[in-house]
Parts: C-alpha cells; structure tokens; sequence
C-alpha cells in the first residue's frame, strides 16, 4: 500500500515529508528506521518524526532522495509493532475531576479508560524526553488549559488535544494533568537517556490513589 | 589542571561541536555559535576540534589559572591581559600559575571563544559537553568562584601560529534557500524580501537570531501542526519578524519557516551585534 507523501525541501541538506495522518507518518517513521538498520538508507543526521511530517537532515543530496522516497511503498504501521513499555500512574492530577467531568464519566473510571487505551508515541519535543503519545480516542479528546501552569511537577501525565505526555521535568504548561508517576522519563547517563522514543508502544497501569 | 572564575561575564558557556542526532528525542544539537572561531581557538593550542571552549557574550571572562596553562582567544575581537598587561588575540599565550587571564569587552562581534590546552573537561551529555540554554543539557554558565576542570593534553601535539581570522560583519548578508513554507506568504513579501532592510534585534540569544524591521505577510493563516527545525531555518511567528535559528533552537516549531540559511553562514550571525543591518538574499527555488 503507498501513502500519500509530500517532498518539501529545507535548506541544503534535509528534506520535509509531509503526510496526511499522524498515522502514515508513524508508518514512514518506521519504514525510515527499518531501512536504516538494513543499512538501505543514505546517511543522515536526524530523522525527527512530528505531527503530519518527518524531516529527514543530514541528507548529501536531499534531491536524489526526495525522488525515491515519494515511491516507496510503506504497509501500515501494524498495532504490536515497537517495543512496548508500562508505566505506572497515581491519579492524582489536580485536574482529575474536571477531565472526568468533560469526559462524562466518573472519576474513579478514568484509570480503567487510560489503562484501556494503547497509546505510541508519535514524536518527541518540547523538552528533552518529552514524548507526544497518540492513540486517545477523539472522544476523549480535550483543548489545553486556558491558562498555563507555571509550574508543572516532573512525572505528571498530562492530556492535550489528541495527544498525552508525561513532563519529563518540572517545567511550565498548558496541558490538564490526571496523575503522576516515579518512572524517569530523561536520564541522560541512561541508554537511551529517553523513556519514550517514537515508535515505543505505552501502556498506564493504575497504583495506589486508583481506589 | 584547572582555572578558577574570577569574573565570569555576562554569559559565559563551555560550547563544543554540539551533540547531534539525538533531535528525535527532543534534544538540540547546541555546541559553539561560532564554530570556525571555536575550531581556531582548538587549533591555536593543540587540541583536537571537539574539545571544549568557552564562548563568552559581549563582555568576555576573567579566569585564574591554577597550575600555567596554554590559551587562545579567538572570535570576536577584544583585548587580552595577563596580570594586566597586553597579550596576543589570535595566538596562543602562556598564562602562568597564579595568573589572571582577562578576557575582555569584544571590540567588535558578540562571542569570543577561550581555548585552553587539554580543553575544557567538564562532563559531557549525550556525547558532548556543550551548554544547551534552551533544555537545560550540560554544564551550567560560568559563574564567580566557579572551579574549570581542563584535560589532559594530546601528546605530542602544539599548536598552529597565529591564524587570518576574518572580522564581524558591520553588514549581515543572509542567503535563503526558500522552502518549506514560502507559499504561506504573500508573493509580495517573498519578492520583496531581498529589498526589505532588518536590524539585528538585541533580544536575539543562541536559540535565534532576532529581527526588527517589516513584518512578513502571511496570506495562510491556519495553524501549523510542529513540524521539524533544522539549523539555519527562518521561522518567521505571528509578528511576522523572522527569527534565524542558532544552535540552541527547539527541535520542532509551530510556526512556518520561510526558508533556511545555509549552515556557513550563520557563524556570522552569531557574531552580528544588536543594531547590525540584515538582508535576506533568496535563492530563488520555489517549491
């Protein structure tokens, strides 16, 4: 099956694909990482996956590949592709009730629907080991935050749009928080210093406050 | 070996070649401004290109050495004293023990860059030692009483004499290759960018340069889901100034870029002091 893609060149030695699904982009990012490791792919610096696009950087000649790429055939991203890893929650989020509430379901029942959801994520940013997680059906899909927390505690997983994440670090943010957890998302003394890679399959597994 | 901080300057980091390939994981490449000062300075004393220097900001460092030690100041111009008196810019010095190497407000330019033989050794992140402002990575800023680790220096090696070094622009002439996302703006503005006359904005910092000047049109108003930064790209927000992104910048942005300037020139960017004119030249390949 071939994907719709789009070539854009950026600057003179990356290329940006754009794509017209976060879940197409996961397939060619994972096609992109396939062909690396069978050693079929021109050498590149940084292949950075996003929400519609993957930049390719590093590139000789953006050009010769751009010509390639838009003809590769790229199956589907199959659901139990990608490591997959458990992460244990504590719901106790300051902004529980609240998604519960616009969910319209109780909040003891929000750690069976987050349990229940695979989620993968899709891309990475904002802060080092920050993974933008998608699989939240759109249902429970919310806006962020009207006004952003200046602080947010390292651990907190958090909702946004279609996306979930859980900050790496006490940084600031706009995103609603519904719990925390003691795994360490960045260490950079660590290999991988990132917990979530994109690609890497996330499952929230309830603790404690989910009684 | 090491030096001690005795005047730490207005921002003083460890910068290196950076620590790239890690942008997946939200990781800036980082590493010097300037990275043929960076690498002159390396070469002035001995060291292999990666080892790591110090990039000062405008009002140069003060540092004692603790045990006599081999530097070179490169970068933007400035004067240079050991224990007061004059030394040589561009050229390997000996600063001996107990000495206080100045290094001082830069003439012209923004950066200097201090190397020190054996380099400097503080822990390296992800591969490299240098000092990312916007995530947090490597070794905090130079501060007052501020103890600098140096290494161990490679056998065998000296360091190369003084060197041309090229001087700071007093005019910033940036060639852009257009793309991605030129067609969100207006024709207008891309045609007449080559025309359009910006200024270096004093809020620029090692993330992005900074613009004052006439505001881009954009005629796509959507919002653009982030998508992948790369080096040089000229991101161009709401208020329509464009920002060149430096070493520092976020791996993904939200906001169209309009085009990316070629990696080699942004040594001269970083050298581009608040208030310097800045032309765009397009290199016209529309997409």
């Amino acid at each position: 099956m071939s994907i719709g893609m789009r070539a854009l060149p950026m600057g003179e030695h990356a290329l940006l694909i754009e794509l017209g699904s976060a879940q197409d982009v996961e397939a060619l990012h994972a096609e992109l990482l396939r062909r690396r490791d069978a050693g079929t792919l021109p050498a590149v610096r940084d292949i950075v996956p996003a929400a519609r696009t993957v930049l390719i950087d590093g590139l000789d000649r953006p050009r010769d590949f751009a010509e390639q790429v838009i003809h590769w055939t790229v199956p589907p991203l199959a659901a139990e592709e990608g490591p997959e890893i458990t992460v244990p929650v504590r719901y106790d989020g300051p902004d529980l009730a609240e998604v519960a509430s616009r969910w319209q379901v109780d909040p003891a029942d929000v750690p069976r629907i987050v349990a229940d959801t695979p989620f993968r994520v899709a891309f990475c940013g904002f802060a080092p080991g920050f993974g933008y997680l998608t699989g939240l059906p759109a249902r429970f899909q919310l806006p962020r935050r009207a006004t952003p927390r200046t602080a947010v505690p390292a651990g907190s997983l958090a909702l946004a749009g279609e996306f979930a994440g859980v900050y790496p670090r006490s940084s600031p943010g706009g995103w609603q928080l519904i719990g925390s957890t003691d795994a360490v998302l960045w260490d950079p003394a660590r290999e991988p210093a990132a917990l979530f890679e994109p690609g890497t399959r996330v499952r929230f597994t309830p603790v404690g406050a989910a009684r | 070996m090491s030096l001690d901080v005795v005047r730490p300057g207005a921002l003083t980091t460890v910068q290196d070649l950076g620590r790239p390939g890690h942008a997946h994981l939200g990781v800036p490449r980082s590493g010097a401004l300037d990275p043929y000062a960076h690498r002159l300075a390396n070469l002035l004393t001995g060291n292999p290109p990666e080892a790591a220097t110090l990039e000062t900001t405008v009002d140069g460092t003060a540092l004692r050495a603790v045990t006599a030690v081999t530097v070179a100041v490169t970068g933007a111009p400035c004067p240079v004293r050991i224990d007061g008196r004059p030394a040589a810019w561009g050229a390997a010095v000996r600063v001996p023990a107990g000495s206080v190497l100045d290094v001082g407000r830069a003439v012209s330019g923004v950066r200097s860059y201090v190397a020190v033989r054996g380099g400097i050794d503080a822990e390296p992140v992800l591969g490299s030692r240098a000092t990312d402002l916007l995530s947090g990575l490597g070794p905090a800023p130079l501060s007052a009483g501020l103890t600098l680790r140096i290494g161990a220096p490679r056998a065998h090696s000296t360091g190369a004499d003084a060197l041309p070094t090229t001087a700071p622009p007093a005019e910033l002439v940036l060639p852009l290759r257009l793309g991605p996302r030129d067609g969100w703006f207006s024709a207008e503005a891309v045609q007449g960018l080559a025309r359009a006359r910006y200024r270096v904005s004093s809020a620029s910092n090692r993330i992005g340069l900074r613009t004052e000047g006439p505001p881009l049109h954009r005629t796509t108003h959507t919002e653009l889901p982030s998508e992948g930064m790369v080096l040089g790209a000229v991101q161009v927000p709401p208020d329509g100034l464009p920002v060149v992104f430096l070493a520092d910048h976020p791996v993904t942005g939200g906001y169209p870029v309009l085009g990316v300037v070629p990696e080699a020139h942004l040594a001269a960017a970083a050298q581009a002091v608040p208030g310097t004119p800045v032309i765009f030249r397009p290199l016209h390949q529309r997409t």
